[in-house]
């Protein structure tokens, strides 16, 4: 795989990643157990699909220089757009890890994939803060603001569901168990992954698995949570295998733009 | 929406200051179990547009206020007490914004 390519299927993810999160979030708007924590998931769901924006935008710039064979669908052609990748792409065509596309559950739930999600986030982009790639660096001088807050309140809110009541405790250490099987994925690199280390445009993903580690023990102690073991690990998102629930959710979030193509408002 | 935890978290007034070196402004309120979650809720609920770079939170039950039955008593001997003005003295020259 050329350097060229890695880097538009690592932009891809990256992208994928954020803009799915960012949806399930955004989910919430409206449905918040409380006010304020409404307008806090409706902050990060933001955060997460403006990151969206700036990774799909480069990711079409770099594809337009070479035919990305690797995709199911891939074609040389026309520069596709941020909206283009984001709306007119299928299940299959998106390769963000399982973890992201899955349901928001109750708030225990919600809490338990942003903070496992969020552990991860953080050190892999202040790690991309000394890429070799300029584009890549600026994006994560940004996020790391963002996602230091993300992982800030989801560590909050896992603290506080952890050591809160008893029926707290139990739904966020049954999301932790269930939810637990899908951190394996964070940390296999493929082989973009693996271009990318090597070349120093992305970190290792061994090295980011450290630092998230680190913190999950942190303050699953502090919220009185047992970390689950580890066991059999789900996989395929990277290659575009998912879970039956990113179809239902790209079904609603690309309707419009699939009922009325090139709409504008 | 969920209203039960009205009766659990307290309500809190948010007070947020603009620049550094300006008055903390009240600028409303929430519901927040305890401080810290007070302070993170406000970054959310009021500093969304860049409205602040400090934020004081304080429990709402711990502000104590004036009787509006009070207000003559308080506020009226005060109406004709002008000498207590600074308006008796003639502004030097150049001074601003008094």
């Amino acid at each position: 795989m050329s350097e060229q390519e890695a880097l538009f299927r690592y932009t891809l993810r990256m992208g994928d990643n954020s803009l799915v999160l960012g949806h399930r979030n955004s989910e919430w708007c409206g449905h918040g157990p409380v006010l304020e924590e409404d307008i806090a998931q409706a902050n990060i769901a933001l955060d997460l699909i403006g990151q969206a924006r700036n990774y799909l935008t480069y990711a079409g710039e770099v594809e337009a220089k070479f035919r990305p064979s690797a995709l199911p669908t891939g074609q040389a052609g026309p520069l596709r757009t941020e909206d283009d990748l984001a709306y007119l792409r299928g299940e299959r065509e998106y390769i963000n890890v399982q973890l992201v596309e899955l349901p928001k559950g109750d708030y225990a739930r919600t809490i338990v994939r942003s903070f496992l999600f969020d552990a991860f986030h953080l050190p892999l982009q202040q790690a991309l803060t000394t890429s070799k790639d300029e584009r890549l660096k600026g994006i994560a001088e940004k996020a790391v603001k963002e996602v230091t807050y993300h992982l800030r309140h989801s560590s909050e809110w896992l603290v506080r569901f952890g050591d809160g009541t008893e029926e707290s405790h139990r739904r966020a250490q049954e999301a932790l168990d269930d939810l637990w099987r899908y951190t394996g994925e964070l940390f296999t690199p493929d082989e973009a992954e693996e271009v990318l280390a090597k070349a120093g445009i992305a970190p290792k993903l061994a090295d980011v698995k450290q630092e998230w580690s680190a913190t999950v023990d942190r303050v699953l102690k502090e919220a009185t949570l047992k970390r689950p073991a580890d066991g059999w690990m789900a996989s395929g998102g990277k290659k575009g295998i998912h879970t039956e629930h990113l179809g239902p959710m790209l079904a609603e979030m690309q309707t419009l733009q699939r009922s009325y193509p090139g709409v504008e408002w | 929406m969920a209203t039960t935890n009205e009766k659990d978290w307290p309500l809190w007034e948010i007070f947020i200051q603009s620049k550094r070196g300006l008055d903390h402004k009240h600028v409303g309120s929430l519901h927040a179990a305890d401080a810290r979650m007070a302070i993170e809720n406000a970054r959310d609920v009021y500093t969304r547009r860049n409205e602040g770079n400090s934020i004081w939170a304080v429990r709402a039950a711990d502000i104590h206020a004036s009787k509006p039955e009070d207000q003559g008593a308080f506020f009226d001997p005060a109406d004709d007490k002008v000498y207590r003005h600074p308006t008796f003295y003639p502004m030097p020259e150049g001074v601003k914004y008094i």
